[in-house]
């Protein structure tokens, strides 16, 4: 399904890129650094999840360049891309089983056909926790269940770049916690180039070295969170409320 | 959601519908003949009569009839409402003989009167009308009231909302947004009418265009006149097609509305209202269905040896036009959704007027075009099987699309970002999530072929129709007892093939 050998810790550079989305226009030109964990955050409709799916190949650059670990990703569709994303919903397909939904990881079959697979995807549900759920329906899930459905996928298709589209924005603090511990903990593990969007400015003080603002349609250059949330830019206080 | 062979097969899809519906109306524009005068005009004026007052009555008594659905709560209300899409699955034929065995000289009420009733002509084809189109504007109203948000009506409840308030904040404006619609849309139904004219009209003052083709096409054989009567036909469907798509919100058929109990406070004098009118509902919608199964299950050792090969190509007239329909309707609709919104647009209206042409229209085109080359009582099935086919498809296509555009709304991204593209998305994603909607649509095209009392009737030879043709012949030579066992057989076969259909849908959305 990839057909291109990706290493790890990928920069992402946006270079004077303009992504169009539903008739509004978000500009970006910036680097975000590889194998750490970036925190997108700002005001709804800000354009951090338009920024997201460019990356991921769903929203054309009208505009500039986008290059991943140096390779310029004009044209390459969504499945060849080095990137794994994790939607706010529908992440799981409600008719397959959650082994189906992991396994779609491995392959565009949902059916494990051989041992291999099997025990692939069996390692990534024990992973996350989901060894005793392989043939549960996604319905029959709770919501931070099916979040960990998502990312045993994630773990499984193994891109270097993970995109996070607030994904636990439905979960209580404390479920959300975990699988904010759990990204974490993946991404360290993997080295992976991991962008989180999120409302929440605990989620980014929690896991992300590096926090970046979007705001009025533009990304602004990422920063140090501690640095950012200790001594915040006017937008951000605006946003903030302080 | 497929890839280059699913827009593939939606063009060749979109191109054969235009062929089958452009190459019979070319036929009809080129065959020389003269316009019916004065008959023709009476005719028209009959036809457009008979559907307005017909879609007007349908259309007030369901007002009160979807008000006490609304505000009355009892065991088995869903399913209730449920059935009042079944007459829409009564094959025509079917429902005249219970509509006959209840209204009829010797039917029940008669018999109960002590005098003969007389329903034929004009009252009678209103009684069938109406029958049938009573319990389609109910559901398009209560599809209103279905809309409403629970809050609003949880509101006017703690409000202690007075009928008058009710009325001005629900009522009014629900029936001001339905019933332009349902009028329109029982109009439409009612125009192309055929099979209640044929059996309860008839004569000069009781003629309906569709009736006035038949008679030209297989009575007196006159091309010219059935080519011109079926042009007025295909512009007066075409006009009300075109206000109806503007207006009509799409029919919810299967499953019941999911109506919210109303706690409004209601005047007992309404209340008893409410009941009454459910129980006259009920028994002008069940009584004649009780007839068909009594009088049927009497009348099943009179049924002659020619009911089971009849039954056979119903059947297979069924299956055929079933099967072209869903895999039409399929093609097109994924081609509808992958189109640019403006040009997907255009496509759907294309196809929805395209089909506003009545079989009527389509078969007197069609028999124009092949009677010179062969007999058309040779093709009479599968001709009839294409025509009902791409008849059902506006119905199929209202059903599919919103379903796919849902699965693509849903999972489009997340099938993309798993790299399930072309057949693996289609077996693995669309075909599992839409195999409900899928299943229903097959049942419905089925049910609505094996029920088809119209374009067959232009092909077919006497001895070698479909069930609904000889059950029409039974009747016509008084064979009562024969007609009602066929007509059970009938019944039984069109809801049973629609049961199974609908059931498989449900359980294959399940599998992979």
């Amino acid at each position: 399904m990839c057909l291109i050998r990706w290493g790890r810790a990928l920069d992402i550079v946006f270079e004077g890129a303009r992504i169009r989305a539903g008739g509004f226009e978000v500009l970006a030109d910036a680097t975000l650094p590889g194998g750490q964990i970036t925190a997108l955050i700002g005001p709804s409709g800000a354009g951090k999840s338009t920024l997201l799916a460019a990356i991921a190949g769903f929203a054309p650059l009208a505009a500039g360049g986008l290059l991943v670990g140096g390779q310029n990703m004009a044209g390459l569709p969504p499945a060849q891309r080095p990137v794994s994303l994790v939607f706010q919903d529908h992440n799981l397909f409600e008719h397959l089983s959650i082994a189906a939904n992991t396994a779609l990881g491995l392959s565009a079959d949902p059916r494990s056909k051989t041992t291999e697979a099997r025990d692939k995807v069996a390692a990534a549900l024990g992973r996350v926790g989901l060894a005793d759920k392989a043939q549960s329906m996604p319905g029959e899930l709770s919501g931070g269940q099916r979040s960990r459905a998502a990312l045993a996928r994630a773990l499984l298709r193994d891109r270097p770049v993970f995109l996070l589209d607030e994904p636990f924005a439905a979960l209580g603090p404390g479920l959300r916690h975990a699988m904010l511990d759990l990204v974490a903990e993946i991404s360290a593990e993997r080295r992976l180039t991991t962008l989180l969007v999120t409302h929440q400015p605990d989620d980014a003080v929690r896991i992300a070295q590096m926090t970046a603002l979007v705001a009025q349609g533009k990304l602004h250059a990422p920063q140090s969170t501690q640095a950012l949330f200790s001594n915040p830019p006017d937008a951000l206080s605006d946003y903030l409320g302080k | 959601m497929a890839g280059r062979a699913g827009a593939l097969a939606g063009w060749a899809a979109l191109a054969a519908v235009g062929l089958v519906c452009l190459a019979p109306l070319l036929a009809l524009l080129a065959q020389p003949g003269n316009w019916p005068g004065a008959y023709g005009w009476s005719v028209l004026r009959f036809t457009l009569m008979q559907a307005a007052l017909s879609a007007l009555i349908s259309v007030a008594l369901a007002v009160p009839l979807a008000g006490a659905l609304v505000h009355r709560q009892f065991r088995g209300k869903a399913t209730a409402i449920a059935l009042l899409g079944a007459p829409f699955l009564l094959p025509v034929v079917v429902a005249i003989f219970g509509l006959l065995a209840v209204w009829g000289r010797s039917g029940w009420v008669s018999d109960l009167l002590g005098t003969p009733i007389d329903i034929y002509g004009l009252k009678g084809i209103l009684l069938v009308h109406v029958f049938f189109n009573l319990p389609l504007a109910t559901r398009l109203v209560l599809q209103g009231w279905a809309m409403v948000p629970p809050e609003q009506l949880r509101l006017g409840a703690q409000l202690g909302m007075g009928w008058r308030g009710q009325w001005q904040v629900f009522g009014a404006p629900i029936l001001r947004a339905t019933l332009p619609g349902a009028f329109l849309v029982v109009f439409l139904f009612c125009i192309t009418s055929f099979a209640a004219a044929l059996i309860l009209g008839g004569g000069p003052k009781a003629t309906t265009v569709e009736l006035a083709i038949y008679q030209a096409l297989r009575l007196e054989f006159d091309l010219g006149a059935a080519a011109r009567l079926a042009l007025v036909q295909l512009a007066l469907c075409l006009a009300v097609g075109l206000i109806a798509l503007r207006l009509v919100r799409p029919v919810q058929f299967g499953a019941g509305l999911a109506l919210q109990p109303i706690a409004l406070p209601r005047p007992k004098m309404l209340v008893w209202l409410d009941w009454m009118i459910l129980v006259l509902a009920a028994g002008f919608i069940g009584l004649p269905i009780l007839a068909i199964a009594l009088r049927g299950l009497v009348g099943l050792g009179d049924m002659p040896a020619s009911i089971l090969p009849a039954l056979a190509r119903s059947i297979g007239v069924a299956l055929g036009s079933g099967l072209l329909a869903t895999m039409a309707a399929l093609a097109l609709a994924g081609l509808i959704t992958r189109l640019r919104q403006g040009l997907a647009r255009g496509v759907e209206l294309g196809v929805m007027l395209a089909l506003a042409a009545s079989p009527f229209v389509l078969g007197t085109g069609l028999f124009i075009l092949f009677n010179p080359i062969l007999d058309p009582s040779d093709v009479a099935l599968p001709l009839t099987a294409l025509v009902n086919a791409v008849l059902i498809l506006p119905l199929l296509l209202r059903l599919f699309m919103p379903a796919l555009a849902q699965i693509k709304a849903d999972y489009g991204r997340l099938a993309q970002m798993c790299g399930l593209a072309g057949f693996a998305q289609f077996r693995f994603v669309t075909l599992p999530l839409l195999a409900r909607p899928l299943g229903l649509g097959m049942g419905l095209a089925v049910a609505l072929s094996m029920g088809d009392l119209g374009v067959i009737t232009l092909f077919a030879s006497p001895d070698a129709g479909t069930l609904p043709m000889v059950m029409h012949r039974l009747m016509g030579s008084y064979q009562t007892a024969a007609a009602a066992g066929a007509g059970l057989v009938l019944v039984t076969a069109t809801l049973g093939l629609f049961y199974v259909f609908d059931k498989m849908g449900a359980r294959l959305g399940h599998r992979i």
